[in-house]
């Protein structure tokens, strides 16, 4: 007996961690179905354990990484690299300038808008507070797409907070540390979204595959869906604000696994390979801020003269204001005929003044 | 040359310093965490599996082979979004693989080193999609171009790492 655990002792340390770990793989994939669905997403308390020592290890020498690597940039750029700052920095003056003069034309388009769902009783979600991370990391296998960003739960973060880019969503929080959280990217396989394509509305489930692509799945076969339709969050899934970008629709193929139903392959909308600095929605809104929502009512009263002014309208007595007079309506009357005719005005008496077998005047003879 | 013999002399090979077993694969950990941000194409490389073929093939312990897998696998499940244990199971058997291989064949050799990495960067992959596809039910695809990929990318960079890895060497 003695023999045969020694002749096979590493046979059996190897079976005896084999089955350690399935048992921690089985209980991680049970899922209590009677748990809040934000408690069924993250992981149990012993797993979310190891997770934070290796985080708690991990996070200062890749933070360190990632300040000396943002040191020798900046050091670069800002001291060394200089060749055309000045004429470069002329430019963007008057990039800014022109964004400035479009951003006032939008800020009065967005609040049109929201006055105009308000009336329709539409209650939309607005990104009211964010927080800007620093990606510091990655899970460093091309199976899984998370990243590592340097806040936390100290700067305020929660599991299942959105995370986007100026240009698209990201993905979740998926894990929160103390001076970090991983975050779950949107083309990660076990990730899911609920989207909507912009110009046909049709409504589908967002997930990542293997290969780290965008799908849309669960559609049926549309002839309206084209590649390069935009696609945005529809703010189902109760985690990602409505209406913010997700990617563009690069290929559409029958999906293989569900036969009548098709699967749109997307290309992102942020660079989700090469990701710098992400923003962490912490708070959403039923309004705009304050400061923003609730213009002026010059500023109004601005916004709706540009509406108006774009539309065709009717001038009528009743539409003046109480009080004042209501201006005389202006008689539009044709020019001159250069050849006149029995049609032309003016030519014919009026029908009252005319006899029935009663000769016409001379006038009207002349022309016949 | 007889068994005993053979064992003994295993015994008196060059070791490592305690703290190369350490150190080497938190740094092999954290580079594969940090290094994909800076470029993405870094992901085909699999720095922590060169670190447990490497340690297990050198140090020619099944157990000790097995338990660098686990411990090292299981860092890096920790790192990823998917449930712990995949990595941690798959990096089991490959460490126990590559020491009972290293007893047997001459593994100072770049050419067999070059094959044992090609040879378990597709082991470790094929036990991956195993584990995910079928006892986690993910839907893994096997991509066979990216594995191709892999297993290049791995058996190339295996030969100058384990080069590096040598000069740590201690004689003992």
């Amino acid at each position: 007996m003695e023999s045969f655990f020694s002749r096979y002792k590493g046979l059996l340390v190897l079976g005896i961690v084999l089955l350690a770990q399935l048992i921690a793989l089985a209980t991680q994939i049970h899922r209590p179905t009677v748990a809040p669905v934000a408690d069924a997403r993250s992981d149990g308390h012993h797993v979310r354990i190891v997770r934070l020592a290796v985080a708690v290890v991990v996070t200062p020498v890749e933070r360190l990484l990632t300040g000396i690597g943002h040191g020798t940039r900046n050091l670069w750029h800002n001291y060394i690299s200089l060749r055309g700052v000045r004429q470069h920095n002329h430019d963007l003056q008057g990039e800014v300038d022109r964004m400035r003069l479009e951003q006032m034309s939008l800020m009065a388009d967005a609040r049109q808008g929201q006055r105009l769902q308000k009336l329709l009783g539409f209650r939309q979600q607005y990104i009211y507070k964010t927080v800007v991370a620093q990606v510091i990391g990655t899970s460093g296998s091309d199976q899984s797409r998370v990243i590592l960003i340097d806040k936390g739960a100290n700067d305020g973060l929660k599991v299942d907070m959105p995370v986007i880019t100026p240009d698209g969503i990201v993905g979740k929080v998926r894990e929160v540390f103390p001076n970090s959280a991983q975050v779950l990217q949107i083309n990660d396989q076990t990730a899911g979204a609920g989207v909507v394509l912009e110009t046909t509305r049709i409504r589908g489930i967002l997930r990542g595959n293997s290969a780290g692509q965008l799908q849309v799945i669960d559609l049926l076969p549309d002839d309206r869906i084209k590649p390069g339709e935009r696609v945005l969050t529809s703010g189902g899934d109760q985690v990602y604000p409505r209406g913010l970008a997700v990617g563009d629709v690069q290929s559409i193929a029958l999906d293989k696994l569900h036969p009548p139903y098709i699967a749109l392959t997307l290309k992102p909308a942020a660079n989700l390979s090469q990701l710098e600095e992400v923003l962490v929605i912490t708070e959403t809104s039923a309004a705009l801020a304050l400061s923003e929502a609730t213009g002026s009512d010059a500023e109004l009263h601005s916004a709706a003269d540009t509406a108006a002014s774009a539309l065709p309208t009717v001038e009528t007595p009743e539409s003046a204001t109480p009080g004042t007079p209501a201006a005389a309506p202006v008689q539009v009357r044709p020019g001159q005929a250069l050849h006149p005719d029995r049609f032309t005005p003016g030519t014919v008496p009026p029908a009252a003044a005319m006899r029935p077998g009663e000769a016409q005047p001379a006038a009207t003879q002349e022309q016949h | 040359m007889s068994m005993n013999s053979r064992l003994t002399q295993l015994e008196n090979e060059p070791a490592f310093h305690p703290l190369v077993l350490v150190v080497v694969p938190v740094l092999a950990l954290i580079l594969q965490g940090y290094v994909p941000h800076l470029f993405p194409h870094f992901g085909l490389l699999d720095l922590p599996l060169l670190v447990v073929i490497y340690f297990a093939i050198t140090l020619r312990g099944p157990i000790t082979g097995t338990l660098a897998g686990m411990v090292i696998g299981l860092v890096q499940d920790a790192q990823t979004g998917h449930p712990i244990g995949v990595n941690g199971m798959a990096k089991s058997i490959v460490g126990y693989a590559a020491a009972s291989i290293g007893i047997r064949i001459d593994v100072e050799n770049n050419i067999s080193r070059m094959l044992l990495a090609a040879v378990f960067t597709l082991g470790n992959s094929l036990l991956i999609y195993i584990i995910e596809r079928r006892l986690l039910g993910f839907d893994t695809r096997w991509l066979w171009l990216h594995e191709a990929m892999r297993i290049v990318v791995n058996a190339l960079v295996a030969v100058v790492f384990f080069w590096l890895l040598d000069r740590l060497k201690r004689k003992g």
